[in-house]
This record gives C-alpha cells, structure tokens and sequence, in this order.
C-alpha cells in the first residue's frame, strides 16, 4: 500500500520538472545553435508567441473566464487563473503605469528556474524570455480591436 | 506544478523550431534535427532518471526496468501506461575465439496505441511522413533514463498508423 502511495508523488514531480527539465533543454541547445544572447532571447520570444497563440484557446476552453470588462480585470486573470492553471504559481502584479496599460509581474517562484545556474558569459540571457512571448501571443488573440466608435 | 498540457506545447514548438532552422531540407539534414531532438530528450531522461528515490534503483532484472518505463515513467511523463511490451531475446551463438564470449542482447517493443504526441495531430494514416520527428525526443527520454538506470540502448520508434506507435529498445550489453 504505502509502495503505491510513493509510486503517486514520484509520478507527480517527475511530471512536474519534466517541463522544467524540457526547456532547460531547449534553452541550452539555442545557446549552442545562436551566437549571441540577443538572438537567442528573439527566438525565445518567438517560440513563446506560437504556444501563445494556441495555449490561450486552451486556457479559455478549461478556465471558463467571461470577458474582461477591463486591463485591471485582464491582468488578474492572468496573474490569478493563467499562472495558477499552468505553472501552479500567482505573480504578484505591481507597477501599474498611471495611464493604466502597462503592469509588471513578478514571479517569486519561477518554476522554470528550478536547478538552473546561468553561467558568467550569459548575462544578457532573459532566461524565462518564453513567457513574455507566450503572453503576447495569447493576449494578441483575444485584444479588443480598437474602436474609433462608442456604442 | 507546470501543467501537462505545457510540455506538450513546448514540444510541439520545439519540433517546428529545430525544423525550420535547417538549412539542408533533404534526408542529411533531417538526420541532424532528429539527432538533436533525441540528444534533448537523452538529457532531460538522464535527469529525470536522476530523480528517482533509491530504492528504484535497484532493480532485480532488466524487465523490471523495462517495466519501469512502461508504467512509471510512462505515466509521470504521458500520464498513461504503455499498452504493451514485448521482448525478443536473441542469444547469439559464442564465437570460437579463445576467452571471448557474446552477451545476449535483449529487444524490447514498447508499443503505445495512442501516443499522447501523435493523438492530436491525425487518425491513421495522415502525416506518416512527419510522425518521426515526433518521437525523436521520447526515443532519447527513454534512451537516458535508462542510462541513468545503468543500462545503455539504442532506442528507435516507428509509427504504422497515428496515434500509435513503438518503439523499439535494444539493450547493449558491454
């Protein structure tokens, strides 16, 4: 019984740093294909629009969120709902620009960094570039389109 | 706790990524993008592998290490259990060199019916051609857990129709 049991939590955070371990991977492998830090951010930065682009149907499909009637309403659902349904973590959103649309998110846990150590010659590497794609992609998908007309 | 669904995601994106940026579209080239596929998922199974609490690492039999794979690893990693796993053993016959001796390799067919990889993608056979490059992480996955594990392989996979698949381990006994 109690064999089972270890069995259970051994699956669970296997499954939990496979995704961890996958992009450390990645990552790694751009490093080696890019000759500079810059390219490599880009190309996280990319990769992270395409799964944006996709994941956001996903996320809309399991979380059941309505609408945002507005951009304090979008960046809870993204620190509070997103984060938490994904990667299991709330960002703290601090930041705010007066007029409003821009915020920062903080992550004080970043699961993507766990057993990670950058190496002194990478230090214009943003490691977690990927996230800021994913956002942008998923939230490229769902903006309002401007309206010039008030209804 | 990163979600299932984000592995899979990533991986996806990885596959279209590592495709695109070669730069030989021909059979040379394809090689090498599965190579580095594999080489990934051989270091992530590695430190997976890692992971493990000790008393998994001893086990008494390969089998039990091939059957490791198929339910424990299988399940963390796709959330499912392999659906079946063959072996075929094939003991080759002592050369008559004095003091040297061939080991028996042994085969094993893992074989998933639904790929959670493939799943999305196609029902049969749609997309044959492009099957491989999906499986070449999951073939180095396996290939390093099971060199963590103390056990070199050769891990191979092929797809007759989507979403199943098998793959095809070979222990290499030195």
């Amino acid at each position: 019984m109690s064999r089972q049991a270890n069995r259970g939590t051994e699956s669970k955070k296997m499954s939990s740093e496979l995704f961890t371990l996958t992009y450390g991977a990645l990552v790694t492998q751009l490093c080696k294909d890019y000759e500079n830090d810059e390219d490599v951010n880009k190309q996280l930065d990319k990769m992270g629009y395409n799964i944006g682009v996709r994941l956001i149907e996903d996320f809309l499909a399991r979380s059941n969120v309505g609408r945002c009637h507005d951009f304090l309403e979008t960046a809870d659902v993204i620190a509070k709902v997103a984060f938490k349904m994904y990667l299991g973590i709330t960002p703290s959103i601090t930041n705010w620009s007066p007029a409003g649309d821009e915020f920062s998110l903080i992550l004080e846990n970043n699961p993507l960094v766990d057993f990670v150590e950058l190496p002194d010659n990478h230090s214009s590497l943003i490691y977690s570039n990927l996230l800021c794609g994913v956002l942008r992609g998923a939230l490229e998908m769902i903006r309002k389109p401007r309206c010039t007309a008030d209804t | 706790m990163a979600d299932p669904a984000l592995f899979e995601f990533l991986h996806t994106e990885m596959v279209a990524e590592l495709w695109a940026q070669d730069p030989d579209p021909g059979p040379g080239g394809q090689k090498t993008s599965l190579l580095v596929l594999e080489g990934m998922g051989f270091r992530v199974g590695q430190a997976l592998g890692e992971r493990l609490p000790r008393e998994t690492l001893t086990f008494r039999e390969e089998l039990d290490i091939l059957k490791f794979l198929c339910k424990d690893l299988w399940v963390a990693v796709f959330h499912k259990q392999m659906d079946s796993l063959r072996t075929n053993h094939q003991v080759q016959a002592p050369l008559r060199l004095p003091g040297t001796l061939l080991c028996p390799q042994g085969t094993y067919v893992l074989q998933d019916n639904s790929f959670p990889l493939l799943v999305r993608m196609a029902s049969g056979l749609q997309y044959l051609e492009e099957a491989p490059k999906f499986l070449a992480f999951t073939c180095g996955l396996l290939r390093g857990t099971l060199s963590t594990l103390g056990v070199k392989s050769l891990v191979t996979a092929s797809v007759a129709a989507l979403p199943a698949c098998k793959f095809q381990v070979v222990i290499q006994k030195l």
